[in-house]
């Protein structure tokens, strides 16, 4: 068991208010990612919720208990770092059982639970190792094999894949993905990578400056993003956003349009522009085009298409996945447009 | 002609190194010499080097006159007692300065170094008669509590240093794991520490077994370290130089020992995090 919820969380350092006042509930055995650029406060959040930090106010509430002012030791929850942060002094084996060995388990149900985590996490080769002769992928495995092997009420993640490389990062998103999902246990992830954050999250939690934007599903967001901020920042490449004119034409301060919900052709209807530079991936050609009354407008065309710097082209924007937002940048939901 | 020029160069500097190595080691040695010399060769002019008559008669009588081994067993008393207790108040302190700062906790370590920066004759009148009142002049319990005390700001800075190496987010690790902040620290700092806690100790136990203001002044003959035991032989009666180096190389052979043993351990911890 292990639901999570935040009333009203704020944290300062000082004068400066990292965190102005969270509330969020985290429902039992969901995959919740934290996501947001760097210093908007998701990792000082989790680090709130593990209780490495104090709150300077509200509540932090586990299975219906406030633990706000419990230290993190007693708060029943495990957590890999960034850093893995082992025990460097320790074998795999005693960093794996260190939490359960001081809990005062019994030696042979330490061994048991040591060696299935790291069957599971194909760490039993490496048992006898210090974390100094495993590589960055292994070390990672063993902080993971650390959490799950007390069994805790949630998992909590910051930016555990941060520090491997692409292909690694990958495959154990794969394998975290795996593993939550067979185990079911509550789990908070932090990340600024926000393919991550689609690929994992049951729910993603937008933040910046300290505020949650929005909380929904990937695909909620990605397709009704309530606001400017949540708009550029998920999805890739990023949202075109087009003010002026061209916006008020739709009864919006702003509209923004997705690269990808773009319709490219030499002389179809749509906006005219001129191709400033192109980008072949071979699946896919990504497009910089200089369109007048804009700051420039990507869009993504599929497959190989002949346009090369130069060009004209024409530009149609999906109407129906245009999205319109008011002066405040908040979503204008209602589609009729006038 | 390059390869010609690095070997001299190479000769320079180890001759260079010897010697001066010799005369940072001269005192040392001509103690130890002096020790072996019949009082009149002490005193000769010019001075001997090698060629005396040597004795071991000085050891002989030092040992007659004054009772060597119950000197050390003070020594070792006072030396290891106060850098235990000082160990148990200092790990602590550096423990949460060093990750749970404040933002006086850097006034606070230069406030406390500053009380080292103080003569001790300054505060002898007062604290000799607080000792006195209290009774514990000429006790090894008063001379563990002072010299702890005095040496305090040396132990809480040196771990404070080393604990600084430390990422915390190992310390952090240990919290999420269930340990209290005891068993962190007896589990995972002090192991992490070691070489920092290793030199800090050999470091003070030497301080502390030199310690001649407080251990002469505080001391008549119960309590009495090896510090004492040297200054008995320059007495009013006169100045015996062989027979006060018989007793100082008595005095600083346990620790010349100890020091020897621990070199690699000592160097280790005072360069630790100098490199990484």
């Amino acid at each position: 068991m292990g639901s999570i919820r935040l009333e009203g969380i704020r944290k300062a350092f000082g004068s400066t208010t990292v965190i102005p006042g969270v509330d969020l509930d985290i429902e039992d055995g969901t995959f919740v990612v934290f996501v947001g650029p760097s210093g908007c406060g998701k990792s000082t959040l989790l680090r709130l919720i593990a209780g490495l930090e104090d709150v300077s106010g509200g509540r932090i509430i586990i299975d219906g208990k406030d633990v706000a002012s419990l230290p993190a030791a007693k708060r029943g929850l495990s957590m890999v770092f960034q850093s893995y942060a082992l025990y460097p002094h320790m074998t795999v084996r005693s960093n794996i059982g260190f939490g359960l060995k001081m809990a005062g388990r019994p030696r042979d149900e330490v061994k048991r639970k040591v060696d299935a985590v790291s069957e599971v996490l194909n760490l039993s080769a490496l048992l006898d190792r210090k974390p100094g002769e495993l590589s960055g992928g292994q070390r990672q495995r063993v902080a993971i094999g650390r959490a799950i092997v007390r069994e805790p009420k949630a998992f909590l993640f910051d930016e555990p894949l941060s520090n491997l490389d692409a292909a690694l990062r990958v495959q154990m998103r794969l394998e975290i993905a795996r593993l939550q999902k067979s185990l079911a246990t509550t789990t908070v992830y932090v990340t600024h990578d926000q393919v991550e954050a689609m690929t994992l999250a049951d729910k993603i939690v937008v933040l910046n400056a300290g505020r949650v934007e929005q909380v929904g599903a990937p695909l909620e967001l990605y397709t009704s993003p309530a606001n400017l901020f949540v708009a550029g920042f998920i999805g890739s490449p990023r949202m075109n956003f087009v003010s002026g004119d061209l916006a008020a034409q739709l009864g919006a301060t702003t509209i923004g349009i997705r690269p990808e919900h773009m319709l490219v052709s030499r002389d179809g209807p749509g906006w005219r522009g001129t191709v400033a530079a192109a980008e072949h991936l071979g699946s896919d050609t990504f497009l910089y085009i200089d369109v007048p009354k804009t700051d420039g407008i990507t869009a993504r065309a599929v497959g190989e298409l002949g346009l090369k710097p130069g060009d004209d082209v024409r530009l149609a924007p999906d109407p129906a996945r245009t999205h319109r937002f008011d002066a405040q940048g908040h979503a204008v939901r209602a589609r009729n447009v006038s | 002609m390059a390869r010609r020029a690095s070997v001299t160069r190479t000769a320079t500097i180890t001759v260079v190194a010897w010697l001066a190595g010799f005369v940072v080691f001269f005192p040392i040695l001509w103690m130890v010499l002096t020790s072996f010399k019949t009082e009149l060769e002490a005193f000769s002019m010019p001075p001997k080097f090698l060629l005396f008559k040597w004795t071991t008669e000085n050891y002989a009588v030092v040992q007659e006159r004054s009772d060597y081994l119950a000197h050390v067993w003070n020594s070792v008393a006072i030396a290891f007692g106060s850098v235990l207790v000082s160990m148990l108040i200092a790990i602590p302190a550096a423990w949460a300065m060093a990750f749970a700062p404040t933002e006086r906790t850097r006034g606070t370590l230069l406030w406390m170094l500053s009380t080292k920066m103080m003569p001790p004759v300054g505060v002898l009148v007062p604290i000799y008669l607080i000792y006195r009142d209290l009774g514990l002049l000429d006790t090894r319990l008063g001379l563990i509590a002072l010299l702890c005390l005095g040496n305090l700001p040396i132990v809480v800075w040196m771990l404070y240093t080393y604990f600084k190496e430390i990422p915390q987010g190992i310390l952090e690790a240990s919290r999420m794991d269930g340990i209290g902040p005891v068993r962190e620290v007896i589990f995972v700092l002090a192991p992490m520490a070691l070489p920092g806690i290793a030199s800090t100790i050999l470091l003070n136990v030497i301080l502390a077994w030199n310690e001649a203001f407080w251990t002469l002044n505080l001391t008549t003959s119960k309590a009495a370290p090896l510090t004492a035991f040297i200054a008995s032989y320059s007495s009013p009666e006169g100045l015996f130089w062989a027979k006060l180096s018989a007793a100082s190389t008595l005095a600083i052979a346990p620790i010349l020992v100890l020091g020897w043993l621990s070199q690699r351990q000592l160097v280790r911890g005072l360069t630790f995090g100098a490199v990484k």
